[in-house]
């Protein structure tokens, strides 16, 4: 999950440092909310099922995390949408 | 006036057993006070990096067990007055101290140093606990890598909880043209993440493992790099304002030459 992200800001061209500085940023961002793995798993499924009432989407490729900026933090997600729900189908929220 | 210092850093090999003994004999050299604590209890450690090994009879727990007054379990090294060693036990495990009993024993022994340093066991468990019970300050020590870093910010939550605010950051193992090549992360990334005061950087040094390998220390090694560092993190402990060394590898002369090409 994290590795993944950090992909993302890290570019495999630039130096391995940054690629480091910014895996280890995430880490203690984890790290310090004490957010155990278990509760984010659990945060993920809730996600998964209340964005299939709207949208088809790549429940496996699907990504949630946390990141910060100054003091504060930000829940991240990184949602493929594979297709979207006619209106029709739409079932009611609740959520 | 007295001070207990504790040195930690959550990973195991990042440099502690390393930088309480350059510390100890640094202070020592400068005319203090100073006794070593080995706290890594069944990983005994200390000791030989002092060289100092061969002398050992009695242990820390043979004194917070109350057999023996902690003076006779004291090793004197020989090279510098005022430097002594209280080994840990070999044999036994973490939980042969308890925190209660290292705190009794921090305070017996401030009253006759100017300086106690304790050398903690890596990890976060019971002998860490041991370990930081009687400081009055800590020293995180850490290496330029994500591990350990991200280690060092666990201890520092840790410390901080356990009532050990402000502990000094050290930077072991920097290798500058790494860090120039964009492969290592620099002091300012990592102090940066951590939040945390700088006390000091040691680069990566073979010098460490050549005067280790002899049961001596870097600090007392005029031309090393490493020890310039230890000579300054020691200077900075006792309240002294000292600039950061220049990090650049080689000498100025050689870089004076880099510098008109003539190398
Ligand atoms: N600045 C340095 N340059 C080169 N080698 C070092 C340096 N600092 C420590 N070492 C080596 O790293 C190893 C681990 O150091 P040590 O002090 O035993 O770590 P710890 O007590 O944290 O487990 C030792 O072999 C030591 O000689
Ligand atoms: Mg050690």
């Amino acid at each position: 999950m994290l590795e993944f992200i950090s992909r993302i800001f890290g570019k495999d061209s630039s130096p391995s440092k940054n690629v480091a500085r910014e895996r280890l940023r995430l880490v203690l961002v984890h790290d310090r909310t004490d957010i155990s793995p278990q509760i984010m798993e659990a945060l993920k499924s809730d996600l998964i099922k209340v964005i299939t009432n709207y949208m088809e989407i790549d429940e496996a490729a699907l990504e949630v995390s946390l990141d910060s900026n100054e003091n504060q933090i930000a829940l991240v997600a990184n949602i493929p949408v594979k297709g979207m729900k006619r209106s029709g189908s739409m079932a009611p929220t609740g959520a | 006036m007295s001070e207990v210092i504790v040195v930690t850093s959550g990973k195991g090999g990042v440099g502690k057993t390393t930088t309480t003994a350059n510390l100890g004999t640094g202070l020592a050299a400068a005319g203090h006070k100073v006794v070593l604590v080995d706290a890594d209890i069944g990983l005994r450690n200390l000791d030989v990096v002092m060289g100092l090994e061969n002398r050992i009879v009695y242990d820390i727990t043979n004194v917070t067990d109350g057999q023996i007054p902690y003076k006779k379990a004291l090793i004197k090294d020989k090279r510098y007055d005022g430097l002594y060693l209280l080994p840990a036990a070999q044999t036994k495990d973490k939980t042969a101290v308890s925190p209660e009993q290292m705190r009794e024993l921090c305070d017996e022994l401030r009253q006759e140093f100017e300086y106690v340093i304790i050398d903690c066991p890596a990890g976060i468990e019971q002998g860490f606990k041991n370990a930081i019970a009687g400081a009055d300050r800590a020293v995180v020590v850490t290496t330029p890598e994500v591990s350990a870093v991200r280690d060092a910010d666990r201890i520092i939550g840790l410390l901080e909880a356990n009532e050990l605010r402000e502990p000094k950051l050290i930077v072991n193992r920097l290798r500058y043209n790494m860090v120039k090549a964009g492969d290592m992360m620099s002091i300012d990334d990592i102090i940066d993440i951590l939040a945390i005061e700088l006390l000091g950087v040691v680069p990566e040094d073979e010098m460490v493992v050549i005067t280790t390998n002899r049961g001596e220390t870097v600090v007392q090694d005029d031309k090393s790099r490493s020890g310039q560092a230890y000579r300054n993190i020691v200077r900075r402990i006792k309240g002294e304002q000292v600039p950061l060394m220049d990090l650049q590898e080689g000498g100025f002369l050689t870089r004076l030459r880099k510098f008109m090409g003539l190398k």
